[in-house]
């Protein structure tokens, strides 16, 4: 809230709650949600399903009203705004093309509705379906396109009235594996072209972590960290975070001395390593250490290691493989290591093994 | 149906204040609906209540009522009193058009079943691009004029009819068969004019039916009968009884096909009813009976929605 | 057909023995008595039975029967009102009762509707003959209103189910994805709900239009006199010596029938 200033450019959410007064009992789908998303950014809401993500963007887009709060475009509250006065567009989770009307009525419809002059309209068009390749389409049914392409339509008719920003409801969760690489392209390419804020919403952490600028994790209706990709992979905040973002080692530890956001931890096998504290985390007591498992790796030197175990499982990946490590306490360590060429995959299975953390490997959490 | 599970309690208080825009929203659904419902109260449901009055009222000697309650019609149903001596016996002549109603009625929808049943079978077992013209072709006598249907029905079974003048001609019979003005002209009648509305319920549950049930079914030894009563029956169970309460209960309430098949002596109910506000002049009775079948058709439909929702349950 | 574990024909799932001959049987029955009646309309000859060479005469004759002309005007003038009326009706009435979460009373208006299909028609027309009968004694009027009326009422769920489950069938997103490309409500309807909705309206409608045409017991208990529609004239006919010239009355009703129910399967395969 501190950084929502009233000037600010973008969209500030402050305070907003969401209760859904369902038939059961009544659902708290946002809970006092505040962030800031800045001008011309690639911002993503990330979570699973039902923490949220999609409530809040409907709340930006002006579909829901919230419970409690503001939202702010521009410095400029957004509540007395139906939808179709925002300067907010929207590209629907299955597009919502108008199957009644072609491809280019499609994109036409915005500035039609904005009542905008033939000709603009025309050359408008023309441009946005020349930016998503789509110019030989443009007399086609929209039921009559691929899905791939009916995405390139709905992104096409949401940016050309020229919105200030632009939504996005997880748009690539119909597509197949293949086009959804190339639309993450894509998008990130019309991102930078354009100019426009684009919030996007996903439950996919890879496309989260590849396409954005910033990322909002989000869990039962509750932001619980934002940062960029980097920050929020190598140094997640809470369990959550950690847990659904990639693959996680947790290990309890000690803080032994702290300052400047670092700290001397000491782990439960009694090493002692430097881990990266959190943001408003506490600073002395028991706290939980997470690892990356491409930041550790093995060695049979026993003096190198920082903690040992015995090796209990090895999975091949391909590209890398999987070392399960069965520690002292009884918990499982999980070391990826790449494979290189001409590497000899030995059978040490049951042996002792010892696991060496990497610099900078270990992150305390908050909870 | 499933609408009146979702109803809101009422003990269990909104939680939020509903915004201006909610209530506007609510505004402009009664303003939507308010002129359908409207019309079908004043054409409808509203007039149901005045005949409900009509049964307790005397009848006009000369059609209509007088407006002084009495419970004479209602006793007119069921009994009648010797005009000689006034001692009370049962009303033969209602009941036995009750009983006829009922079983000629149940009949029909027995016999609509059975045909009705391997129809919608086999229009579901063609292959989707004959399917549609099959379907097409079980549509249209559903669309075509009752009376019409019934009308044609009546001239292949008269006695100057294309039946008897074929028999007759091939010198297999002498005199023509009397089927006119039969409970049997009847039921033909009412299976022939309501068949479709047996097959197309049916044929809506089997379109559904998914065929590796029953592959899994033979896979697991069962006959070829026992497949068809312990897996394909129990599936298309719900359709089944959609098509017998859609055409037991306009059989129930007929009134073309009796009185073109049926004639004066064979009556249903429909015309029983309808006759008390022509000939009879018994506007009361009229009313009286009205309620009666309205009751039987009632009760029928309870039986079913009670049935369906426990059915829903079960699985659910 | 197969029998037992003999297998005189490859196995096939699906077959029942008995049920194609049946339902063969089922498709000549419905069909036969329909096409005779049809076949002795142009018979030149006063019988329904015996043939006795081609003709129009009986076309020619209906077509020349003022009674016949003025019932079927008659008739158009009510399927035409009533169909309109029920299914404007019906439209509203379903944009008003789809789409929302459940709400109090939705319960009673869905009863309402169906109401029409689930009371037999020889109880709604004699609960309209008394009332109509009221209401005449105290306003005197005894025109066509009565009868349009009754069958507007009774049109209206014949026009609601396919116009609800077309809007049901329709995605919410695609209103709101109209908003949200800055249309007000009334242009997000005019542009998007009611292009989409349209084939649904149209079935409605053609629907409405069959069953007003088609009427018969309400018609015959709410009419006044000297207000006979054609299903009633050609009843009252059965009543004396038949001629071909019902056949043929009949034949033309049949020619629309099937031509309305043409075109009402080509509306609701549209856009599906």
């Amino acid at each position: 809230m501190r950084d929502g200033g009233g000037t600010t450019k973008g969209i500030a959410v402050r305070g907003v709650s969401k209760v859904f007064d369902a038939a059961a009992a009544a659902v708290r789908a946002l809970d006092d949600v505040s962030v800031t998303i800045h001008e011309n950014e690639f911002f993503t809401l990330l979570g699973p399903s039902g923490c949220g993500k999609t409530t809040l963007l409907r709340l930006i887009a002006g579909f829901e009203s919230p419970s409690a709060g503001e939202i702010l475009l521009d410095g400029a509250p957004l509540a007395h705004l139906p939808p179709f006065r925002r300067p907010v567009n929207t590209v629907f989770q299955n597009y919502a093309l108008f199957p009644h009307m072609s491809v280019m009525e499609n994109v036409a419809f915005g500035l039609e509705m904005l009542g905008k002059p033939k000709r603009e309209i025309e050359k408008t068009v023309n441009d946005m379906l020349r930016l998503v390749r789509m110019e030989e389409l443009r007399d086609r049914a929209t039921n009559k396109i691929s899905g791939g392409q009916q995405q390139r339509v709905a992104l096409a008719r949401a940016l050309a009235p020229r919105p200030k920003v632009l939504l996005l409801d997880e748009p690539l969760s119909a597509l197949d594996l293949k086009l959804r690489k190339e639309m993450q392209i894509e998008l990130k390419r019309l991102q930078k072209d354009t100019g426009i804020t684009f919030v996007f919403v996903t439950h996919d952490q890879e496309e989260a972590l590849t396409m954005s600028d910033r990322v909002a994790v989000m869990s039962q209706g509750k932001i619980l960290q934002v940062g960029s990709p980097r920050e929020i992979y190598e140094h997640p905040a809470k369990r959550f975070v950690a847990d659904f973002i990639g693959e996680t080692n947790y290990l309890e530890a000690e803080i032994v001395a702290s300052g400047h956001g670092q700290a001397q931890i000491r782990l439960s096998s009694g090493a002692q390593i430097a881990a990266s504290l959190p943001e408003g985390g506490r600073l002395t007591g028991k706290v939980t250490v997470v690892v990356r498992p491409e930041h550790a790796s093995l060695t049979l030197d026993a003096a190198k290691a920082t903690f040992s175990g015995r090796l209990e499982n090895i999975v091949y990946f391909g590209t890398d493989t999987h070392y399960h490590v069965r520690l002292a306490d009884g918990s499982l360590f999980t070391v990826r290591m790449q494979n290189a060429r001409g590497h000899e995959e030995t059978d040490r299975i049951n042996a002792e093994v010892g696991v060496i953390l990497a610099e900078n490997a270990a992150q305390v959490l908050r909870d | 149906m499933a609408a009146l599970d979702l109803e809101p309690d009422p003990d269990r208080r909104p939680l939020t204040i509903a915004s201006t825009a909610e209530r506007g929203a609510i505004r402009r659904r009664w303003f939507l609906t308010a002129p359908a419902l409207l019309v079908l109260i004043l054409a409808a449901s509203g007039p149901l209540l005045i005949v409900l009055a009509y049964s307790f009222l005397k009848a006009g000697a000369y059609g209509g009522v007088v407006w002084e309650f009495s419970g004479e019609a209602w006793f007119k149903v069921v009994f009648q009193r010797d005009i000689f001596d006034g001692t009370m016996s049962y009303a033969d002549a209602h009941l036995s058009i009750l009983w006829r109603s009922i079983k000629l009625s149940f009949l029909t929808t027995i016999l609509a079943v059975a045909l009705g049943f391997p129809t919608a079978y086999f229009i579901a077992t063609r292959p989707p691009r004959t399917r549609n013209l099959w379907m097409f072709l079980i549509t249209i006598p559903f669309w075509t004029n009752l009376l019409i249907r019934t009308f044609a029905i009546m001239e292949v079974i008269r006695n100057e009819g294309i039946v008897n003048t074929v028999l007759m001609s091939l010198g297999i019979i002498d005199e023509p068969i009397q089927m006119m003005y039969t409970n049997f002209a009847i039921a033909l009648g009412m299976v022939y004019v309501y068949l479709p509305l047996m097959v197309l319920p049916i044929y809506a549950s089997m379109e559904k039916l998914d065929f590796r049930l029953v592959e899994a079914g033979y896979d697991l030894y069962a006959t070829r009968i026992r497949v068809f009563t312990r897996v394909i029956i129990p599936l298309v169970k719900p359709g089944i009884v959609a098509g017998f309460i859609l055409v037991f209960i306009p059989a129930l309430g007929a009134y073309v096909t009796p009185r073109i098949l049926g004639g004066g002596k064979n009556m249903m109910l429909g015309n029983l009813i309808e006759l008390q506000f022509g000939q009879g002049r018994n506007w009361p009775l009229g009313a009286a009976l009205s309620i009666t079948l309205l009751a039987i058709v009632m009760i029928a439909l309870i039986v079913y929605v009670r049935g369906t929702r426990r059915a829903a349950g079960d699985h659910g | 057909m197969a029998r037992g574990a003999r297998l005189r024909r490859p196995f096939s799932i699906k077959r029942q023995p008995g049920f194609t001959a049946i339902a063969l049987f089922c498709f000549f029955a419905l069909y036969a008595p329909i096409i005779v009646l049809v076949v002795y309309s142009f018979n030149s000859g006063n019988s329904i039975a015996v043939w006795e060479g081609f003709s129009w005469r009986w076309y020619r004759s209906a077509w020349e029967n003022d009674l016949v002309i003025e019932a079927a005007t008659r008739s158009l003038i009510i399927a035409l009102c009533a169909s309109l009326a029920a299914t404007t009706l019906a439209t509203m009435a379903a944009l008003g009762t789809t789409r929302t979460r459940p709400y109090r009373g939705l319960t009673v208006v869905y009863a309402l509707i169906n109401q029409p299909l689930m009371v037999p028609e020889i109880v709604t027309g004699v609960a309209l003959l008394i009332f109509f009968a009221l209401i005449k004694v105290a306003t005197g009027y005894t025109g066509l209103l009565y009868l349009i009326t009754a069958h507007t009422a009774f049109c209206i769920p014949f026009a609601y189910l396919p116009i609800r489950a077309r809007l049901e069938g329709m995605d919410l997103a695609l209103e709101t994805a109209a908003a949200d490309l800055y249309a007000t409500p009334w242009r997000a309807f005019r542009r998007v709900t009611l292009p989409l909705l349209w084939p649904g309206i149209m079935a409605g409608g053609v629907l409405a239009f069959v069953i007003s045409l088609d009427d018969v017991v309400i018609t015959e208990l709410v009419k006044s006199a000297g207000q006979e529609t054609l299903p009633t004239y050609m009843l009252g006919q059965l009543r004396r010596v038949i001629t071909p010239e019902i056949n043929a009355i009949s034949s033309v009703l049949l020619a629309i029938s099937v031509l309305i129910v043409s075109v009402f399967f080509a509306f609701s395969r549209k856009g599906d």
